[in-house]
């Protein structure tokens, strides 16, 4: 029981694959909760929990409000448009406010980096990064880790492709570092205005500008969500080239391992960065990556709350 | 004036560092009714003269910092003219030249002349305006050149909102030459750097923030020197931070392009790793760049490329500073921790002490045209006493800027400006190097 010693879960960059195993084991034990006819347990009784999201989410909240409730916990969520923010009150007036009603764990979602980093200096309860501009969002690899570990059993040498904006989406940097880190080799692929510029490695993926290089012999796709405009920037011509050329199709599917499993962490734009046929497919597992997150929160939640 | 502190002093025992007349030795040097009167091997007191045994210290020609910026009028809770002096005094900087982004912003003569009375009635360094290159630093219209220069600016810049059309640039670099005016340029490609808070490459990715690319400098820096190659205007560009600028202004200066160019402290002290832990008193711009951007920049530094170490002082309150990363303002104060820094490279052998001295105080007097930095006899009394071993923590306590983002705060630092004279008078003296044979004097 002792490999979790983390306060916070700010991202997948500081945690050991041994506390990562250690999460997707717990998940694992929990996930039976979901299955029963009754799907509460207790653990969590007494305990309160802040949803703090400062950018539209419906399923990642929605995931970790389930989740906490699963385990008994009280939840409060406060949503942008509802906060104190728009007053023109700072985040860390906001936190200190937060911290004075005294909540077990924050769960935050912001438009930039690094804030649930910033949040850890205010407050003293446990901070959970639900993604964080375009940095982190490590509970989103975390089942996907443990959606790919259920299918196939075990994540080293698997080699994981993973499609679209690679520079500025936090699922992507999140995905890479925790499938790396559990030993698969991840080769990353898109437009070039979604990689980083001359480099040939981003966060331990390889970056490969044919997407026919990345899918070959692979044994697990995620096709990222495509937002055509950063911050006013078009990224691509338009999201009928990016289906034709860079959209997930059967045919490409082909060139990857047959039952290679076809991921997403939603919600998908069919027919742009994936095909219906695809998301449809024999060998999609979307809907068990939405089953899976919440285990996975359930897992961090109580890892977190649990330790002492 | 206090007039009364006025006095004569001999200093023995200096290293005595003159840049402007190729002297670094151990030896006297004799201050005389607020001028340097000789400097020597060894040299008589003569009579109402103190003698101070510096035991080494260095004695230099007073700083000049031709980069600051002291946020008056406008923002006077992150520094004010006063404030600002008095931070510059304590780094051993005898005058700084001060950047219009004010507010209102330094555009008009009315404001140049505020800025100027205010330092007067600080009276401790002296300040040399910057007026703006554009009215408001739009980047659309030229301020009055000619009537700024009259009241008192001593040059020409858009710092922290470049000048994004070239035309207009080219224009200021040709209405400038009618009076010999110096344009000093934020160099910077706004389309290309918009929406970045740090430099581009892989520190950006682990962090997950969006880069500047090393290019959104370069692009201009170019675009800068070629219209200065175009109109035969002085230009100096500002805070080079990246190894591809080093490259093309050594390129200009090798075809005898009229450039000057400066560095700050902090390109050559740090590097993007000091972003980690998304530390917003490392968020500047330029942004700290890579190791080989920060070897370049020495190496520019050592081989003349870079003519001035200038610190781009920039106060800001902890409502700037306390917030989200990508919130948080661009900047960090520099004046009182300048000669330390630069030290670092003294000692690390990079570069002599006399290039230090000349990129602080030399070169910079000599691009803007005021005062030389020099202790030739007959010149005025501005003279620096640094103790290059002195170790000190930085703390709030120990700032005298009305702000504290720097990321050196807690650090150890080595070196400091132990007395500053200005026209003879010792402006900043903490540990009371001239007080005790004062009271001995008294009695
Ligand atoms: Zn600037």
């Amino acid at each position: 029981m002792n490999c979790f010693t983390a306060q916070h879960i700010l991202g997948i960059y500081s945690l050991s694959p041994d506390e990562i195993t250690f999460i997707l084991d717990t998940a694992e034990s929990l996930k039976d909760i979901l299955q029963r006819p009754i799907k509460k347990v207790p653990p969590l009784r007494g305990k309160t929990v802040v949803h703090l999201f400062f950018e539209p989410s419906t399923r990642t909240r929605l995931s970790f409000e389930l989740a906490a409730k699963r385990l008994s916990a009280d939840t409060v969520s406060i949503s942008a448009n509802t906060s104190s923010v728009l007053k023109g009150e700072t985040l860390i007036d906001t936190a200190r406010n937060i911290e004075a009603m005294r909540p077990d764990v924050i769960v935050m979602r912001h438009p930039q980096t690094g804030t649930p980093h910033l949040l850890t200096k205010y407050v003293k309860s446990a901070v959970i990064n639900a993604g964080d501009g375009t940095n982190e969002h490590p509970s989103q690899a975390l089942l996907d880790v443990f959606t790919v570990r259920q299918h196939l059993g075990h994540i080293d040498n698997l080699k994981v492709a993973i499609l679209g904006d690679i520079i500025h989406s936090r699922v992507a940097h999140s995905d890479i570092m925790a499938f790396t880190k559990m030993g698969a080799k991840v080769v990353v692929s898109g437009p070039a205005t979604m990689l980083p510029s001359r480099q040939s490695e981003i966060l331990g993926a390889k970056v490969v500008l044919k997407m026919e290089d990345a899918l070959e012999y692979a044994d697990v796709i995620i096709a990222l969500r495509i937002q055509k405009e950063r911050q006013g920037q078009s990224l691509i011509p338009s999201l009928r080239e990016y289906s034709l050329f860079f959209g997930l199709t059967p045919d490409k599917v082909k060139l990857a391992k047959t039952g290679a499993l076809i991921m997403h962490p939603g919600p998908i734009n069919r027919g742009v960065e994936m095909a219906p046929e695809v998301a449809d497919g024999p060998y999609s597992v979307i809907l068990d990556q939405v089953t899976n997150g919440v285990a996975i929160r359930m897992a961090l939640l109580s890892l977190l709350l649990t330790k002492s | 004036m206090n007039s009364e502190s006025i006095s004569n002093y001999l200093f023995t025992n200096a290293r005595i560092i003159d840049p402007s007349q190729n002297m670094d030795f151990v030896g006297d040097l004799l201050v005389k009714d607020g001028t340097i009167a000789a400097a020597g091997q060894s040299i008589e007191a003569p009579q109402d003269t103190m003698a101070f045994d510096l035991k080494g210290k260095w004695l230099v020609p007073g700083l000049l910092d031709m980069h600051v910026h002291l946020r008056e009028p406008g923002e006077e809770y992150k520094e004010t003219i006063e404030s600002g002096t008095s931070a510059a005094i304590a780094g051993g900087f005898k005058a700084v030249a001060c950047m219009p982004n004010t507010q209102p912003v330094n555009d008009s003569a009315g404001i140049t002349r505020f800025i100027i009375e205010k330092a007067r009635s600080s009276d401790r360094a002296k300040v040399y305006p910057i007026a703006a290159i554009t009215l408001g630093q739009r980047g659309e219209q030229l301020t009055e050149f000619g009537d700024l220069l009259n009241a008192g600016a001593i040059a020409f810049s858009d710092d922290g909102l470049p000048v994004k059309n070239a035309a207009v640039m080219r224009q200021a670099l040709e209405y400038a030459l009618n009076f010999d005016a110096l344009i000093i340029s934020h160099s910077e490609e706004l389309d290309l750097s918009r929406g970045g808070v740090m430099n581009e490459g892989r520190v950006s990715n682990i962090l997950g923030l969006k880069g500047i690319p090393a290019a959104a400098e370069e692009i201009a820096v170019f675009r800068d020197i070629a219209l200065a190659e175009l109109t035969g205007g002085r230009i100096h560009i500002a805070h080079l931070s990246t190894k591809g600028s080093v490259e093309i202004v050594r390129q200009a200066k090798n075809r005898g392009v009229r450039v000057t160019v400066e560095t700050a402290p902090h390109y050559f002290s740090l590097t993007e790793k000091a972003v980690f832990g998304y530390n917003t008193f490392s968020k500047m711009s330029p942004p700290l760049r890579t190791e080989e951007d920060r070897l370049a920049i020495i190496q520019g530094l050592k081989d003349g490329t870079i003519d001035v170490i200038a610190t781009d002082h920039a106060p800001h309150s902890v409502i700037e500073k306390e917030c989200e990363f990508q919130t948080a303002a661009n900047g960090i104060i520099g004046l009182e921790t300048a000669i330390p820094l630069s030290l670092n490279l003294v000692r690390d052998g990079s570069i002599s002490a006399s290039q230090m001295i000349r990129c602080m105080s030399v070169s910079p007097s000599k691009i803007l045209e005021v005062p030389e930095g020099s202790l030739k006899s007959g010149n005025s009394a501005d003279i620096c006493i640094i103790d290059p071993e002195a170790i000190f923590t930085l703390t709030l306590e120990s700032l005298h800027s009305l702000s504290h983002n720097s990321p050196f705060l807690g650090k150890d630092l080595q070196g400091r400006a132990v007395l500053t004279l200005i026209e003879g008078r010792p402006v900043f003296d903490p540990t009371g190097i001239l007080s005790i044979p004062k009271a001995n004097q008294g009695t």
